[in-house]
Parts: C-alpha cells; sequence; structure tokens
C-alpha cells in the first residue's frame, strides 16, 4: 500500500442524519459506502488525490441498505444496497434484467458484496457496468442534504469525466426505477470487457426498444461519461436503419485510447453492437 | 490415461502435495508474513527515464530524513549483480540505462513515512535518446548453427517461404510479489526471500560484499509461484535489503508491492524472427534459414543463455538436411528480461511452428499430414549435429491427438472465415541445461538419516508451487523402500543444503531428482538391511551424497555450438479449438487437446497441475497478455490491465499423456516444467487464422489487432 493512513482523517457518523449534519459544515468529506474504490486509491498512493478527509457511511446501513418495490411500483435502490443484494432480488430479477446481468458481470464475488451502485454512480467511472443499465430504465437518483432533498435523472446526473451535479452537502440516498416497461426480449446488454471475467469495459452498452416509440440506448467507456444517445434513439425510434442510426451515434460518441484498448477498437465495437441491437429488437 | 508401474509404490501415485494443507489454510508463511520487530520498512527509488544522466538528487522538504537511512552507489563494497558479466550495477552509477532502474534505497520503521519520503526525492537528468526496440542497438550476444550445404538445399527446394513472426513480452504475475528481509548478525548476513536459486543470491551477495560463502545464509521462505521470474531477479532485491541491513544495523524488509513488482522486474524476452523454408513440391523439407532476435534490455542478466535456448530449438521436432541458425540478443533501454518458462523456446518454437503450418497450407497439405512427412526419428541428426538416440514416438502422439480433438472432422466442417478454427503445433523441449550446462552446475545432492530413524532430503532445489517437496520425497522413498512419512524435507537454508543447482531449466525432476534417487540408492545398500535408527546408532551419522555425472557418450562443444544439445528431450502435440466473436473479434480457446510425453509421471496430479498451468499461461501470452511499453518499462502495471485468463477465460484442457522413460531420469522422468508453454500459442494463432481467414505472425493477438 502506497499511503501513509496517518495523513487521513475519516469520519464515522452513526445515523443519516448525523452523515448529513457533518456535510452540512462545510467540509470536503469523501463518502465511503462499498469502499471498493478507495481501496485501489488506497493502494495505489492516490488516496490525497481524492480528498483528505473521509466518511464512511458504514452505519448507515440499517436506514440505506435496502432494495424494494413501492406501492406505485417503483423499484428503490438504497444507497447501501450491494450488486448482491441487487443481483438477487426476486423483483430486480423478474423486472430488470439487465441491471441482474450488469451487477453479475461487476468485478468479482468479493467486490460484489461490498460494492454498491450509489457508490458506482458517485465514482463516475465512465466504465461503470450498471450504469448503461440503470440508465435504460430511466433510473433517478434521490439526492439529500440536512435541510431536504431532491431527485434527479441518472442521465443528467453526469457533468464531466468524474464530475457530477452533487453537491458537497448532499449524499445520494437511493435510485429510483420506474415500473417496468420493457418486454424482456427487447432488452440487450453487452459488456465487452478486457477478458471474460473480473474485467474493466472497454466498451458496454444497453439498449431497450418498448414498440411505442420509445427507445433507449446508453454507452459506457466510449466519452467522459456514461452517456444515453439521446440523438441516435430518436432517430432509431423514428425507423432509421443501422448504417444512419452509426452515422448518428458517431456524433454522440468520443472514444479514444487508453491503457485498455483504442478508439479504433471501441468505434467499430460500438457499430457492430448498434447493429446487433437493432437486429435483435423489432422496431 | 495415468500410466504408472504397479510394482512402485509411490513413483507414479498422485500423493497429496507435502505442503499443499498449509498453503490451502492460510497456515504458509511467506516473506512478507514473518514478524520482525525493530525492522525498518524499505523502499526503492527508481529513475523516471530511459537513458540519460543524473544530474541533480534533491531531498525534499517536510521529510525528517535525518531518521531515514539512505543507502546511494557510495555505500556499495563492490557494486555489481554478480552474474553472466558484470554490467549490470545494484545501484544506477550515473548512468541511466532503463526506466525503473534502482537509484537510492531508503528505510524508515514507519512504512507510511517511507511512502511519503519516497514522493519527496527529486531526480533531475540529462535525458538522452532511448532504444526501445530490437535492432538499432548493439548486439549483445550471437550464435550461429550451421549443419550441410543450406544455401545449395534452398536452390534444389521447389517452393521456399519466407515469413516474419514476433512474440511480445510477457510477465510472470506469480501470485507473491518479490520481496526479501535482510539482517546481519555480527558478520553474518540471514536472508529470508521469495526465490528459486538460493545459491544465486549466495553467489551475488559473496560477491558485492566481498565476503565469504559462509558468511552468507539464505533461507527459502514459502514461495508463492516463480516461473522463472525468480531465478535470477531475486538476487537484486536481496543486495538491496541487505546495504540497508548493513548502513542501518537494523533488519530490513523490503517487500515488492504488484505494481513495483511488474514494473521493474525482469520479463519474458520480446522476440522477432525471419524465418525462410524450402521444401519440395510434395512437402519434404529441405532447408531452414532461422534468424532469431531478442531483445535483452538494458544489461546482460541471463540473456545469452535465453538466446541460446530460443536457438536450440528453432529447428523444432523436424528433420532438416540443411539448416543455418543465427541468434542476436540486442541490447536496449528496457529493464532487463530475464528468465520466463520456456527460457526462449516459446518464442523460436511460435516462429517455426507457425511457418510450418503456412507452409503446409501454401502446399495445399493437412498440416498434420506434413508433419508426419518431416518428424523426426531415432538415428536423425538435429541441426547442432546431434544425432537423436532415441525414437520419439511423434507418429502416435499425432495420431492420437488428431483423433481426441475430432481434427480432421472440424477442419472439414469449419470453413476458413467461419468464426471457429482448429490449428496444430508439435513441439519438443530439452530437458535441464545443455550439456555443458549440467557439467558445469556439477550439481549436489545428499540424504542424511536421523537417530530417530527418519530421513532428510538435502537439497537446494527449491519448492516454488510445482512440487518439488513430494516428488523428491516420492522418489527417496522409493529407492530406500521406507514409507514416505519417514523422509523429510525442510525449508531451505543454504547453511544445511549442497548446491544442487538452480531450480529452473525443468530440471528438478529429472535432473536433481535422479541425484536424489541415487543417493537413496546409495543409503539403502548402505543400510543393508539395518533400520536408519539402528544405523545411526551403531555408526554416529548415515549420509550419502552424489554429484552430477554426465551421460554416457554425451558431447556438447559450446565453441563451435555443435553436438548433443540436451541429454533428453519431451515432446507435446497440441491441437487448438478457437472461436471468434463476431460482434467484438475476441478470440475464445475452447479447448487444448494435447498429447504429452515427459517420460515417467512421477506424481499425475502433479503433472497435470504442470502442464495444465503451463498451457493457461501460454494461451495468455498468446492471445491477451500484452505487455503494453513505454519508454521501455510496462504502462500496464496492474493485475486490472495486464489480463491474464481467468478460470472463466482459459480453455477446456484435454491431455493425454504417452511416456517414453529416459534410462538416465529420476525414475524415468524427462521435463516438464516448461514444455506447456511452447505448443499452445502457435496451435491457437492457427485455429484464429483459419476462424477469420487471415495470417496471425505475430502475438498477442488481441481483439483490437483482430478486429480491422
Amino acid at each position: 500500500m502506497r499511503t501513509n493512513l496517518a495523513d487521513y482523517e475519516c469520519l464515522t457518523p452513526g445515523s443519516v442524519r448525523e452523515a448529513l449534519e457533518q456535510r452540512a459544515t462545510g467540509r470536503k468529506l469523501i463518502p465511503i459506502a462499498g469502499g471498493t474504490d478507495v481501496m485501489v486509491w488506497m493502494n495505489d498512493g492516490h488516496l490525497g488525490k481524492v480528498g483528505k478527509v473521509y466518511q464512511s457511511l458504514h452505519a448507515l446501513a440499517g436506514e440505506w441498505r435496502y432494495v424494494k418495490t413501492d406501492t406505485e411500483g417503483n423499484l428503490r435502490i438504497g444507497a447501501l444496497a450491494t450488486y448482491s443484494d441487487v443481483r438477487h432480488h426476486e423483483d430486480v430479477k423478474k423486472n430488470y434484467p439487465m441491471l441482474v446481468h450488469s451487477a453479475q458481470v461487476t468485478g468479482a464475488i468479493q467486490i460484489q458484496n461490498r460494492g454498491t451502485l450509489a457508490g458506482n454512480i458517485a465514482n463516475g467511472s465512465p466504465a461503470a457496468d450498471t450504469v448503461p443499465a440503470l440508465m435504460v430504465y430511466d433510473a433517478k437518483l434521490r439526492l439529500v442534504n440536512a435541510s431536504g432533498e431532491r431527485v434527479v435523472e441518472l442521465s443528467e446526473f453526469f457533468t464531466g469525466y468524474r464530475a457530477n451535479v452533487l453537491k458537497e452537502e448532499e449524499l445520494i440516498s437511493e435510485i429510483i426505477l420506474p415500473k417496468p416497461r420493457f418486454a424482456a426480449d427487447q432488452q440487450y446488454y453487452r459488456k465487452v470487457g478486457t477478458r471474460e471475467a473480473q474485467a474493466i469495459s472497454k466498451v458496454v452498452f444497453a439498449g431497450a426498444n418498448d414498440g411505442k416509440g420509445n427507445v433507449r440506448m446508453a454507452w459506457g467507456s466510449v466519452a467522459p461519461i456514461t452517456l444515453r444517445s439521446k440523438k441516435t434513439e430518436d432517430a432509431v425510434a423514428a425507423g432509421a436503419a443501422a448504417d444512419d442510426a452509426w452515422a448518428i451515434l458517431q456524433t454522440e460518441i468520443t472514444p479514444i485510447d487508453d491503457i485498455r484498448s483504442t478508439r479504433d477498437y471501441r468505434l467499430k465495437v460500438s457499430q457492430r453492437i448498434l447493429a446487433d441491437f437493432l437486429g435483435k429488437v423489432h422496431q | 490415461m495415468t500410466p504408472s508401474n504397479p510394482t512402485y509404490q509411490y513413483v507414479g501415485k498422485s500423493v497429496l502435495r507435502n505442503e499443499g494443507r498449509n498453503k490451502v489454510t492460510g497456515r504458509a508463511v511467506y516473506v512478507d508474513d514473518i514478524a520482525t520487530p525493530g525492522a525498518l520498512y524499505a523502499k526503492t527509488i527508481r529513475s523516471t527515464v530511459a537513458c540519460g544522466r543524473i544530474k541533480d538528487i534533491q531531498f525534499g522538504p517536510g521529510i525528517p530524513w535525518d531518521e531515514f537511512t539512505v543507502v546511494d552507489v557510495r555505500d556499495i563494497p563492490h557494486n555489481v549483480v554478480e552474474l553472466i558479466k558484470a554490467d549490470q550495477p545494484v545501484l544506477c552509477d550515473g548512468v541511466v540505462r532503463h526506466r525503473e532502474e534502482p537509484i537510492l534505497l531508503i528505510a524508515h520503521p514507519d512504512k507510511g513515512m517511507v511512502e511519503n519520503a519516497a514522493r519527496e526525492i527529486k531526480i533531475t537528468y540529462e535525458v538522452e535518446p532511448a532504444i526501445l526496440e530490437i535492432g538499432p542497438g548493439a548486439v549483445q550476444t550471437e550464435y550461429l548453427i550451421v549443419e550441410g550445404d543450406v544455401d545449395a538445399a534452398f536452390a534444389s527446394s521447389d517452393i521456399v517461404f519466407e515469413e516474419t513472426y514476433q512474440t511480445g513480452s510477457q510477465e510472470h504475475v506469480y501470485i507473491e510479489p518479490n520481496g526479501f528481509i535482510a539482517e546481519w548478525q555480527g558478520d553474518r548476513i540471514v536472508l529470508h526471500g521469495s526465490l528459486q536459486c538460493p545459491y544465486y543470491v549466495v553467489k551475488a551477495v559473496k560477491m558485492c560484499f566481498g565476503i565469504e560463502e559462509k558468511q552468507v545464509e539464505v533461507i527459502q521462505e514459502t514461495t508463492g509461484g516463480g516461473f522463472g521470474g525468480k531465478e535470477e531477479f531475486p538476487n537484486v532485491v536481496a543486495l538491496h535489503a541487505a546495504l540497508l541491513a548493513k548502513k542501518s544495523g537494523k533488519p530490513v524488509r523490503l517487500i515488492y508491492d504488484r505494481q513495483e513488482d511488474m514494473a521493474c522486474s525482469t520479463k519474458r524476452h520480446p522476440s522477432v524472427s525471419r524465418v525462410k523454408i524450402g521444401v519440395s513440391r510434395d512437402g519434404v523439407l529441405k532447408a531452414l534459414d532461422f534468424d532469431f532476435q531478442i531483445d535483452a534490455g538494458a544489461y546482460v542478466t541471463l540473456s545469452p543463455v535465453v538466446l541460446s535456448r530460443g536457438v536450440l530449438h528453432a529447428g523444432g521436432c523436424y528433420r532438416w538436411p540443411a539448416a543455418r541458425i543465427r541468434g542476436r540478443s540486442f541490447t536496449t533501454n528496457s529493464p532487463p528480461y530475464g528468465a520466463f518458462r520456456g527460457f526462449g523456446a516459446p518464442q523460436s518454437l511460435f516462429a517455426t511452428e507457425c511457418a510450418i503450418n503456412a507452409v503446409a497450407d501454401r502446399l495445399g497439405m493437412d498440416p498434420a499430414e506434413f508433419r508426419r512427412k518431416n518428424f523426426l526419428h531415432k538415428g536423425d541428426k538435429m541441426p547442432t549435429g546431434q544425432v537423436l538416440d532415441v525414437e520419439p514416438n511423434l507418429d502416435a502422439m499425432l495420431d492420437r491427438v488428431i483423433a481426441m480433438s475430432g481434427w480432421a472432422e472440424k477442419r472439414a466442417s469449419m470453413k476458413k472465415g467461419s468464426g471457429r478454427g482448429v490449428g496444430l503445433a508439435t513441439i519438443l523441449h530439452g530437458t535441464g541445461f545443455t550439456g555443458s550446462g549440467e557439467v558445469y552446475l556439477q550439481s549436489r545432492v545428499a540424504l542424511a538419516g536421523r537417530a530417530d530413524g527418519k530421513v532428510d532430503i538435502l537439497v537446494g532445489s527449491t519448492e516454488i508451487g510445482q512440487g518439488t517437496e513430494t516428488i523428491f520425497r516420492q522418489i527417496a522413498a522409493e529407492a530406500l523402500r521406507l514409507p514416505m512419512e519417514q523422509v523429510e524435507f525442510h525449508k531451505i537454508r543454504t547453511s544445511a543444503v549442497p548446491n544442487s543447482g538452480p531450480t529452473v531449466a525443468s530440471r528438478t525432476c529429472s535432473v536433481v531428482g535422479r541425484l536424489v534417487q541415487r543417493a537413496a540408492e546409495q543409503m539403502f545398500e548402505k543400510l543393508d538391511g539395518k533400520s536408519v535408527a539402528e544405523y545411526v546408532k551403531a555408526n554416529g551419522s548415515l549420509r550419502t551424497e552424489t554429484q552430477f555425472e554426465p551421460r554416457p557418450g554425451l558431447k556438447w562443444d559450446d565453441a563451435t555450438y555443435k553436438g548433443s544439445a540436451y541429454g533428453a528431450y519431451s515432446w507435446m502435440c497440441n491441437v487448438a479449438e478457437v472461436q471468434v466473436d463476431p460482434v467484438t473479434a475476441t478470440p475464445k480457446v475452447e479447448t487444448i487437446f494435447a498429447t504429452v510425453d515427459i517420460g515417467t509421471l512421477i506424481n499425475p496430479t502433479l503433472a497435470y497441475g504442470q502442464v495444465e498451468g503451463g498451457v493457461a499461461q501460454a494461451v495468455g501470452w498468446a492471445t491477451s497478455e500484452k505487455v503494453t511499453l513505454r519508454d521501455g518499462v510496462m504502462a500496464n502495471c496492474q493485475m486490472t490491465n495486464y489480463i491474464i485468463p481467468t478460470s472463466v477465460d482459459a480453455p477446456d484442457i484435454q491431455l493425454e499423456f504417452m511416456p517414453t522413460p529416459d534410462p538416465f531420469g529420476a525414475f524415468g522422468a524427462k521435463g516438464v516444467g516448461e514444455m506447456p508453454m511452447d505448443g499452445p500459442a502457435p496451435a491457437v494463432t492457427a485455429a484464429i487464422g483459419h476462424a477469420i481467414n487471415k495470417t496471425i505472425s505475430a502475438i498477442p493477438a488481441t481483439p483490437e489487432d483482430l478486429i480491422s
């Protein structure tokens, strides 16, 4: 481990209220949910670049670790629900198959038992595996602070590479998925990782079509943020063929060369995934 | 099929691994697990440029430097890492020859402080242009083997084929990074380490400090894998720890983390092979012209020997009426490349096997039939002039692997470019060091009887996960006619064991095992019916010792590179079955079928483990294990970004052993550890080529390479 832990501070609030009060003081507190990203920074010696003071949400599990369907039929995933909680939940298995799939292919079992979907969102990696699936399901985030809350669309949460609309005093309290609207065979999820398991995505895609003019397509690892390709969605909803859709998609994604793959590969694979998706859902 | 001789009690039986229980229950103590009260934590400060001169070193503010032990080049009695050539400094001598070159060593009782201090050392350089590829740099070592009239043979060939092949580097990814704990006890140094070759460390420390061998004690702790990566590299780690311990007067822990280990330590030599093959229209090989080049990195280390093995295997398992094989290693500004399972042979055999497949294709012949026409048989001459004195049994091995894999049907049904393919590779691997190498080593082994009736095996050959402890106990117990529980293998301390040579070159089971067998046979005769306890009581002690003896008639001339390169060869026929994803161009190696001749299987379970592990490692090398070099060093130095196969990625492996025992190996055993690294890569690339109707001439063949 390349970090001198003595240089860092970690607050351990016992409740949501205490956590939000700590955040209201104006200090920059880096929240720790599952800690699976924090551990990587500790090991690499990059903790200092992220922040000096951390806030463990561990003791908030009683309030925030849940997966449930509310009376209106929305799925609610508490901020401390883990990948394992989500992928094994009966309602998720029944109604949100891409969420199960994307949670299954995230990291190893150990990561799935610790890591949270909310943490994955807050961390803001454009390679996050569950985020495209959540976006296709029109996920919303409830953001809370000591004095109130607001709800934002996940597809509008990210503002740039690892940047988002979350304010220092806020925490994500839950993820809300509207009632399921896509038939099972009209949903398509594909992770193109560096290998078949325990891999980071080179391209990750989720797409769905409800047959009533609603097409959703979300992409990871091909831009600074996970994004919905809304122009391409509209074109496809209006009946665009694969070639035309691809021409539009190229104006929306901006893949790069990095340690895991190349811009060229990501473009080619995105084009093929788009064609494969369009071939598999009816228009 | 698990062949075993029913007359043996232990040989040929899959007895449980000696140290296995401790490893799977977490009781095994690795070097980082050892408690060392009062010890200092150490870190190595490394160069950030590939080539240049150190202009200035600044120790930044805010660090209590007076609490630190800092070692620089002036603290080193003799600034050389002793190996083949005395060219590698222990710490950079002012001239930087590669990135990650060690420049300073620092140590402090608080590990966190060490990390902070390391960040505050600023080194400035006068940067010079670096050489980062094979070709422009100086030739370090060169070999040339010529047999027959090569030019005439090409002139009389109907078809002359030429192609260039490239193989990338490969990181060992042993499960435990390098590490040492060093402590001076008066004028004697004790080193605990993770290593393959304890006597290499003894020699390096002795030479650097100018002390006697008896002043150096090297203790091998439980070692989490080696694959060659802990052959010579641990010398450097041991020297650094010893220097800090000397200067501070305290025990020093120098344990690498994964990133440092991957970035700075040795790796497989990248290679370029220019292959020219002459063949008759009916598929008989006439001539080989093979130009084998490897990137040695900045220092010589073991590159001459790696080059040698590559050259000696370049002819593969074929009969060449004429052959010219030239090998060259080139100096570059990468960290020195080093020993890695196969030791040069996988690189040259990749080119040979790819070329053989391509020539068969050119001839319109089934690559299996083409091989059958050209296999080596007893009495045939190899490029070094070695005449094979045993029949390799390749025809039967090929028949069997063809049958096991459904080769003919699959080749017929899988159309080129269909996304599915099969590929073939047949290879050989020489057991142990070359003829002169084993003579030079003069390995020694001892057995000692104890008053309690037990027998200790005394060797410097290490357990690194491959099964040394277990097979040596099997061999000794068999020859002593004693229960295995009566034969013990202890943690290796160089003061207590003779030098049985390095644990490398697929030599431990066959060559050193033979010495154990002979020592046990001598002890059995000495006992003459008495029990060990009775003998020790009557005579005070019981000890037998054996030393390597070359097999009769074996001659090798290092000056001409002619003669019998290896005393025995192992053989392997591989068929790969591959599917390439139409969307992602990702090659999935579904199955590797193989027939394997490693002579007698001392322990079938361990033999399967060696072959299966080697196959998985070779498949990784061929497809996903890309060492991304920046400024000559590995940029993707993390488990996340260096892609070894997981259990989901690894192929199904179907093996059959077809032993032809070697009368000079332990109970007939030949080399096993390295050979499985040789064949799968060319078989896989042939299968990928078939699947996507393209010629693959470089590995790793990643999806990024295959998609266009």
